[in-house]
């Protein structure tokens, strides 16, 4: 019996959510250690709370890439060639496969990214713009193509030694473009402009990243097995 | 050459199948893994209703050959077809669902309990959960779907990856040294899914380095060295 593109990638999604709140490595270790990361910043320069607000998003920011590619390069990372074959045996969709374990990132990412607002409003004095939902909206955006990237990063680099190096690498400068959308559409509602350019790069961002994991993934399980 | 053969007992209904063509067939099969030849211009031919063994120690190219038949290992000579697809042809992906395979480790989640690896293996194939239960039960694990897969001895990991099989009904099964780490009253699960295959007109094939072991559960079998079947 043949079960149907987005089944299959709940399935896979769901999965992977047990997975990592059974482990709890994003709750106990990924999101303490980013909590921790935040505050070096205002410990090591002791600088002026005007200085400390305007660092705030493009620390935010990065903090959540190296904390995010963490969350997502692990996904990847723990699953078996033995698992993957059987995945491929019970007739999955590769695409649905990339589809489900990119939304089960995205959204343990979202949600750390999510509560790292916090530490931030307090170690920097941050004031969130008043449209909260419209931010919410640009981590949302911003974790989505952090995760798909984070995917296509770890399947590309499945089986190689460097992997755990060269994932991280591979990742970042294409995370640029989200990077630069993200931070952007954030200083924008701060200083209250539209947002409207900055999020169409985020969605843009996005498409073209759905578009090449589900084109690659049949060549990348391939590769895989 | 087969080193042993057994005749298999079949059902009265058995019929044998109407096509004449086999479900795998394998002519002159060459694997090369970083330069290093693995498998030298294998044979083989497995009918429907057929069950193969194959024996040889360790390095002999046993577990890549199934790697070849279970579509994962491209070769790199010959040529072939798995279940009436191509080697490494477009149409090889789409056969994929109709092969059970298990490998020397368990294709199971650690942090997952036994009873949701097995749920999560029936609704992917289109199964009810409720088959998981029922195939988990008929290997003796019944009352251990709720235990991580982790906290599992080996031989409880192995009985679930083989009740993995039992959820569909694989035209092709294919076994790498089955029986590690099981138990006697275990063996009879191999036994069961072979005979089940073999009755519906499947076929199967064994690998193990222990060729007596082998001749209890298949029709023949026969020896591989050095990357070639002899």
């Amino acid at each position: 019996m043949r079960v149907g593109f987005w089944r299959s990638a709940g399935l896979i999604a769901l999965r992977d959510l047990r997975v990592e709140i059974r482990s709890g490595e994003a709750l106990t270790v990924v999101f303490p250690f980013a909590v921790v990361a935040s505050w070096v910043a205002p410990l090591a320069t002791n600088a002026s709370p005007l200085l400390l607000r305007d660092l705030a998003a493009p620390v935010y920011w990065l903090i959540t890439l190296l904390f995010g590619m963490m969350v997502v390069l692990r996904q990847t990372a723990v699953e078996t060639r033995a698992q993957r074959r059987a995945l491929a045996l019970t007739g999955l969709d590769p695409a649905a496969r990339f589809a489900g374990r990119s939304g089960a990132s995205g959204l343990v990412l979202a949600a750390v990214a999510g509560t790292l607002v916090i530490p931030v409003i307090i170690f920097y004095d941050y004031r969130p713009p008043s449209g909260a939902w419209l931010m919410a909206l640009v981590i949302l955006l911003a974790a989505a193509g952090l995760a798909m990237l984070g995917t296509l990063a770890g399947d590309v680099t499945i089986g190689l030694r460097a992997r755990t190096s060269l994932a991280p690498l591979l990742m970042a400068p294409l995370a640029v473009p989200l990077l630069m959308g993200a931070a952007q559409s954030l200083e924008s509602l701060v200083a209250g402009k539209s947002i409207i350019t900055w999020v169409l790069v985020l969605v843009i961002a996005d498409l073209g990243l759905a578009a090449a994991g589900v084109m690659s993934a049949r060549a990348l399980e391939e590769i895989s097995l | 050459m087969p080193i042993h053969s057994k005749r298999v007992s079949r059902p009265p209904d058995f019929q044998p199948v109407s096509s004449d063509l086999p479900l795998v067939d394998l002519v002159d099969v060459s694997v090369s893994l970083g330069g290093a030849p693995v498998l030298s211009k294998c044979r083989l031919t497995l009918d429907p209703g057929e069950s193969l063994g194959v024996a040889g120690p360790n390095g002999a190219g046993k577990s890549t050959l199934l790697g070849v038949v279970a579509t994962f290992i491209t070769p790199t000579g010959g040529s072939g077809t798995v279940l009436g697809a191509l080697l490494a042809g477009p149409r090889t992906p789409a056969v994929r669902s109709q092969i059970g395979w298990s490998g020397h480790l368990p294709a199971l989640y650690p942090d997952l309990t036994l009873g949701e690896n097995l749920a999560l293996a029936a609704r992917l194939t289109g199964h009810p959960v409720s088959r998981g239960r029922k195939v988990l039960t008929q290997v003796g694990l019944g009352a251990a779907a709720g235990i991580r897969a982790e906290r599992c001895s080996n031989g409880m990991l192995r009985r679930a990856d083989l009740a993995r099989l039992l959820i569909g009904s694989p035209r092709l099964v294919l076994l790498d040294e089955p029986d590690a780490g099981l138990d006697q009253d275990a063996a009879a699960i191999i036994d069961h899914l072979i005979t089940r295959t073999t009755r519906r007109d499947g076929a199967v094939l064994c690998v193990s380095h222990d060729a007596a072991r082998l001749s209890g559960w298949v029709d023949r079998v026969v020896e591989m060295r050095e990357g070639r079947i002899v």
